[in-house]
């Protein structure tokens, strides 16, 4: 049976073009590869080259007519052994249709607010005895607790080895792991971004520091496109085990360019994971679950809170699960969430406000994807009313998305609408004065908490 | 001494492709067993390639599709070069390599019409596949990235301490990102088994490598690093074969990594909706009339080695068959499942 040459498409939305112009005539022998005709659409001009190959038999559409939809068939084919009377067994009435796309199922799965369900165990009990530590030393333990646990997991970054950290957060780990496991990088956070990921695709366990993550936005095309999606684009064929860590958000009089909260950004992606902890145990239990997760974890510190020290449970094995908040400061009259340095200016507003009778309750967030919903809404339901702490920007904030999330959750629940604290919205400003109020402060916290609690 | 770079002369360890044509006598320099697997595979990534493309212009295949079509020669060449255990790593255009590395034309195909047999299970598309067992590590959609994570890749064989190499390929559009140039710079400093592998087909989408590069000879773009590099005939299989495996040499010996520029051509526009406008038909038919690397070789087998035109025509027949079944396989599998959805987000 002779075969069909059918009018192509030159683009998914083209339907239909004009055949220009034939480069074969009929009783031609046609090669794979061999340009057989033109064809037009108002944007291009493009050659129909052959696939198959044969004598052509038989030129449907003459060469000048418009309009001739894709997927007619434009000429027949002759195969090896065929002759001229093959073609007469041909219909080519009706062109086939051109195939539609798939049409989209009502059943969407999960609506998005529940987004992807990831399972969280939770955190266990400790009443062992504890350890007062710098969230600084809680961190270098966790590494080299975890890099003494498995040989694949290695450290990379600017000045992680011999200068012992810019924060000293690596400090001692490269005479206990040596220059193979704790490597000093180029300052080329594109590239180190990405020999990470790649290392992680083949099974390695990488923590790539940043100096701060206002560098990651060199990376951030691997971190979004590279570590991210490519579970998901390799059908579940390739992990990234990775974790990006360093200091985020605003330290003390750096200015523009070295004190911005990514949080929200990276909280938008899914394939990703996002902590940032407060106090020395979580930062210590969390950096640990995030080593061991498989998947590509943004762990956000503070600059500030590295030199405060906090009870650490004495043990080598303290892990802290991911997507789990924790209520802080238990409280009856308003839910005040925060997380990493403002969860300890949240704690300060408490304190003020009980002085005035009202009594907050406290929950640090300490993970951002997965955000623990479930313990906010719980906690909304007790006080019926919320205001969410952050150091970032209020643009589609940490705080938008919670109030959000309460619309969607607690609506019912809500006796006054959920106020945001957030930084101004302005770069970053160098002079101490216009930075203290750039900042979110304290009486910021109280203030919000008393206007929805109409007690202003 | 003063060394002054000199912007007429290439690094030392830079060499220039002296023939542009099949040198004469290339059937000796492989024997007719792995000359007929040559043919075979570029004749296959071709067969595979043009179905890729009608079945676009049906309206089967969707989004961006690049094809290999004039490219064979190169991963063919490469991958004879390098052993089980070695792994590799491209951009978008990588149905070749795929091919080339053995994986299932169905699965690739497949991926390519978006169903559930395909190697992303219908998720990644053409741009994006993977497969462990192959050493293949995608299927890059963004030009220039997967250089620094084939780098990685090479950093873990080096720290597993494998005897393992990674080949990176990229085109003479990557060539300028920022990324790539922050990898050698690693790669070279941390001696990484990997060879970045330049396939320079001179057009970067429309515009001509002329227009995009102030140097057009991109082997030596690796000599601020120390990085050694070598001008191809990437139209001439024997060629790639023969110069991949001193780069993979030199990789595995632990002396870090090699620069390869394969000249090589696309016939075909950059994507699917391509028209071209930006060469002369003159140009491509040139190069496919007189550098054709399936036609180099067809002409190699049947005049120097003596093989029978009957024995390529059972291989012509046998590659279309594979293809046809390919094309059939990818139409026929479904859709993925609605609740596929939300799978493989988090491991």
């Amino acid at each position: 049976m002779p075969i069909e040459i059918l009018m192509p498409a030159l683009s998914p939305t083209m339907t239909e073009g004009k055949l220009a112009k034939w480069h074969v005539k009929e009783g031609d022998q046609i090669a794979s590869g061999d340009v057989l005709a033109e064809i037009e659409t108002d944007k291009a001009t493009m050659e129909v080259e052959a696939v198959d190959e044969g004598k052509l038999g038989k030129i449907l559409i003459a060469e000048g007519t418009d309009n001739v939809a894709v997927n007619a068939p434009i000429a027949l084919l002759l195969e090896e052994g065929e002759d001229a009377k093959a073609l007469d067994t041909v219909s080519t009435a009706t062109p086939s249709p051109r195939v539609s796309p798939p049409a989209i199922s009502a059943d969407r799965g999960p609506a998005p607010a529940a987004a992807v369900a990831v399972t969280v165990t939770a955190e266990a009990e400790w009443d062992g005895p504890t350890v007062k530590m710098t969230v600084r030393d809680a961190l270098r333990d966790a590494m080299a607790e975890e890099m003494r646990r498995d040989p694949d997991v290695f450290l990379m970054g600017e000045e992680v080895a011999e200068y012992q950290g810019a924060y000293k957060i690596s400090q001692g780990l490269l005479d206990e792991f040596g220059a193979k496991r704790v490597i000093d990088t180029p300052i080329t956070e594109h590239g180190f971004g990405g020999v990470g990921v790649g290392a992680a695709f083949y099974g390695l366990k990488p923590i790539v520091e940043f100096m701060t993550f206002n560098f990651a936005m060199q990376a951030i095309d691997h971190i979004v496109n590279s570590a991210a999606k490519t579970r998901y684009m390799s059908g579940g064929q390739v992990n990234s085990p990775i974790v990006f860590r360093g200091p985020n958000g605003a330290a003390a009089r750096v200015a523009a360019q070295h004190s911005q909260c990514y949080a929200s950004w990276y909280m938008h992606v899914p394939g990703l994971k996002v902590v940032a902890p407060w106090s020395a145990a979580d930062a210590k239990g969390l950096l640990k679950s995030a080593i061991r997760d498989p998947n590509p974890i943004i762990f956000l510190e503070n600059e500030v809170l590295y030199g405060q020290s906090f009870e650490v449970p004495e043990t080598d094995d303290w892990t802290v699960p991911i997507g789990k908040a924790k209520i802080v400061r238990p409280g009856k009259d308003v839910t005040i969430t925060a997380f990493s340095i403002m969860v300890g200016k949240a704690l300060e507003a408490a304190e003020a406000l009980a002085a005035e009778g009202i009594e907050a309750e406290v929950i640090d967030l300490r993970s951002l994807r997965p955000l623990d919903t479930a313990t906010v809404v719980e906690s909304v339901k007790k006080t019926n009313r919320l205001v969410s702490a952050e150091e970032g920007w209020p643009s589609a904030g940490i705080g938008a998305e919670i109030a959000a999330l309460m619309m969607e959750h607690a609506f019912d629940w809500l006796d006054a609408p959920v106020k945001r604290v957030c930084g101004a919205d302005v770069p970053m400003p160098y002079a101490a004065n216009l930075e203290k109020l750039a900042l979110p402060q304290v009486a910021d916290i109280t203030d919000a908490a008393k206007q929805v609690c109409y007690a202003g | 001494m003063s060394t002054k770079p000199s912007k007429a002369s290439p690094s030392r360890g830079a060499k220039k492709a002296s023939a542009r044509r099949a040198a004469p006598g290339i059937g000796s320099a492989a024997s007719p067993e792995e000359l007929l697997t040559y043919y075979r595979g570029m004749l296959e990534i071709r067969r595979f390639e043009e179905k890729a493309g009608q079945m676009y212009g049906m309206g089967l295949i969707g989004g961006f599709c690049h094809l290999y079509i004039g490219q064979e020669a190169v991963v063919i060449g490469m991958q004879a070069a390098i052993k089980e255990g070695d792994t590799l790593l491209t951009s978008y255009r990588d149905h070749g390599h795929m091919l080339a590395c053995g994986m299932d034309p169905k699965g690739v195909m497949a991926e390519l019409t978006g169903r559930r047999g395909g190697y992303s299970k219908g998720k990644g598309g053409s741009m994006h596949m993977f497969s462990h067992d192959k050493g293949f590590y995608g299927g890059h959609g963004i030009v220039g990235a997967q250089v620094p994570i084939g780098t990685g890749i090479a950093f873990a064989h080096k720290y597993k301490e494998e005897d393992a190499v990674c080949l990176t390929y990229l085109g003479d559009g990557a060539i300028n990102q920022g990324q790539v140039y922050e990898a050698f710079n690693m790669a070279s400093l941390w001696h990484l088994p990997v060879i970045y592998v330049i396939e320079n087909n001179k057009y970067g989408m429309g515009t001509s490598i002329e227009r995009a590069s102030a140097r057009t000879d991109l082997y030596y773009r690796g000599q601020a690093y120390g990085i050694p590099g070598e001008q191809v005939d990437g139209m001439d299989v024997v060629a790639v074969k023969a110069a991949g495996a001193k780069a993979v040499a030199h990789a595995r010996a632990g002396k870090g990594p090699y620069i390869l520029e394969m000249l090589t051509y696309r016939y075909r526009g950059h994507s699917m909706s391509d028209p071209a406008k930006y060469r002369t038909k003159e140009e491509v038919q040139k190069v496919r009339q007189e550098r054709d690397p399936i036609e180099r070789l067809r002409g190699v087998l049947l005049e120097e080695v003596g093989i029978e035109e009957a024995k390529l025509k059972d291989i012509d027949r046998d590659v279309k068959r594979i293809v046809s079944e390919a094309a059939e396989f990818a139409q026929n599998s479904p859709e993925p499942e609605v609740s596929e959805l939300f799978t493989d987000i988090y491991a």
